[in-house]
């Protein structure tokens, strides 16, 4: 067969093709919604196999990054957490750790120094008598961990944000940053508002006794407007940064503003 | 639509009249498919502390963990909520809940109960829900707008304290969720079992006609 040629003569062909380009469908974009079709089939199949899968994992990601910034829009720093009466308080009090009690952190109070760093003007590492002298508040509330359950308990200790106007911190950074004693070194991210709050607490007594073993000695960060797992327990340093470190959780995929 | 010009040929072929209108057909398998990630990611999120003696089987829950389980629930949350509160408007808004639902007597219910239990219920004209219809659709939508507002109270418990307040406090508004899903669950089964009973119902979600 007679080789023909459809080119009109005087017809530049690399225009031509530009512009035959610009009438086809955008490749990537259809590959994704081909992508986002099945996976809508996937799931109704086969359930939790779809897991597996890398794009549902970064969409779901990306939503969670959403929901984060969803719920820092919508925290309203007045929204106190409700206080209960002392009658209210769950007896006993659960221990609760991704750990057995066992295996908690046995920290000598004598030795401890709660290590200050970041965006603050005095660095200075604190001990627990020098902490004890600071006013103290006392707190019923709600613990709601991530798995549902909830407890009530009282809570003694610093409001938080004192202590940051206390040591100079940059208020206006986005986290203060905790490191905990735990086994596996847990850390968390607190956003800077949560940390602000008026019930967010460095926490050093337990119904009125000093902070027992279980619950975090020598000093928790008590935030009721938050879930269990952002209250980190045993901290050793504090960082006030405009950098999200991540955290122990929130690295394993919990959302990592989490707040309630 | 008065612009609308009809021609001979249209008048002619006298389509079928449409039962379900594009807009229910979209949004009731939208909400199938959100409605079965919530149960599916919910259950997850159930096992990591039951509320009874039992857990719900692992092949049964979306997200591997909890962690993937809340992901997944949150994220289609949104699907659920947006899509929820588009029906709900338009179904308002056009008279839909009002022609379709109501009235709901109960001698009218009783009589279709009974007549459906011994397969005498007729599905001649499917644009007329019987009371059972009637009674199962409008229940779903008070159950659908429930667990929505107990489950933004255990997701915002602080900052959506007057949500938590309606149901009484934080452990009620969980027991609230748990039974909004259960009667989700027992609604899915019954209305899939008469959607196979009658196909042609199932035809006009599908196809409108």
């Amino acid at each position: 067969m007679a080789k023909r040629s459809f080119l009109i003569p005087g017809v530049d062909k690399r225009l031509l093709i530009k512009d035959s380009l610009k009438t086809m469908p955008d490749l990537s974009r259809r590959r994704f919604i081909a992508g986002g079709a099945s996976l809508g089939a996937l799931t109704l199949l086969t359930g939790c196999d779809v897991v597996d899968s890398s794009s549902a994992e970064e969409m779901l990601k990306t939503v969670s990054k959403f929901n984060d910034a969803v719920q820092d829009f919508i925290f309203n720093p007045d929204a106190l957490a409700p206080t209960f009466p002392e009658s209210a308080i769950t007896k006993p009090f659960p221990f609760n750790a991704y750990y057995d009690l066992d295996d908690a952190p046995d920290i000598d109070g004598d030795d401890w120094k709660l290590e200050v760093r970041g965006l603050v003007d005095n660095k200075k590492s604190w001990t627990l008598p020098e902490l004890y002298k600071l006013p103290e508040v006392t707190q019923v509330t709600r613990h709601i961990c991530v798995e549902g359950w909830s407890a009530i308990g009282s809570w003694t200790g610093t409001p938080l944000r004192d202590f940051l106007k206390l040591i100079g911190a940059d208020t206006r950074a986005k986290y203060v940053w905790f490191q905990c004693a735990d086994k596996d070194g847990y850390n968390s991210p607190l956003d800077m508002r949560s940390a602000l709050h008026p019930q967010t607490q460095m926490t050093f007594k337990y119904a009125g006794e000093i902070l027992p073993r279980a619950y975090g000695f020598p000093m928790k960060i008590r935030v009721p407007t938050k879930l269990g797992f952002k209250n980190p327990k045993y901290v050793i340093s504090m960082e006030v940064t405009n950098d999200y470190k991540g955290g122990y959780w929130e690295d394993q995929g919990y959302n990592s503003f989490s707040g309630s | 639509m008065s612009s609308l010009t009809v021609t001979d040929e249209q008048i002619s072929a006298k389509p079928a009249k449409v039962i379900q209108p594009a807009w229910v057909r979209v949004m009731h398998w939208t909400n199938a498919v959100a409605m079965i990630l919530m149960i599916l990611s919910g259950w997850q999120i159930y096992n990591a502390s039951p509320l009874f003696g039992f857990s719900f089987p692992r092949d049964y829950t979306l997200g591997g963990w909890l962690a993937g389980g809340l992901l997944w629930h949150f994220a289609a949350m949104w699907l659920l909520m947006i899509n929820g509160l588009a029906y709900l408007i338009t179904g308002f808004a056009t008279g839909r809940f009002r022609k379709k639902l109501l009235p709901i007597t109960p001698s009218g219910v009783i009589h279709d109960v009974r007549a459906a239990l011994t397969f005498k219920l007729g599905h001649d004209d499917l644009s007329v829900y019987n009371y059972v219809q009637r009674l199962l659709y409008a229940g779903i939508i008070v159950v659908g707008v429930l667990i929505v507002l107990s489950g933004l109270s255990m997701w915002k418990p602080v900052q959506l304290y007057y949500l938590v307040k309606l149901f009484g406090d934080y452990p009620t508004a969980r027991y609230v969720h748990f039974f909004c899903m259960a009667a989700i669950c027992a609604f899915l089964v019954i209305h899939v079992l008469l959607a196979l009973l009658v196909p042609k119902s199932l035809r006009a979600m599908i196809i409108g006609r």
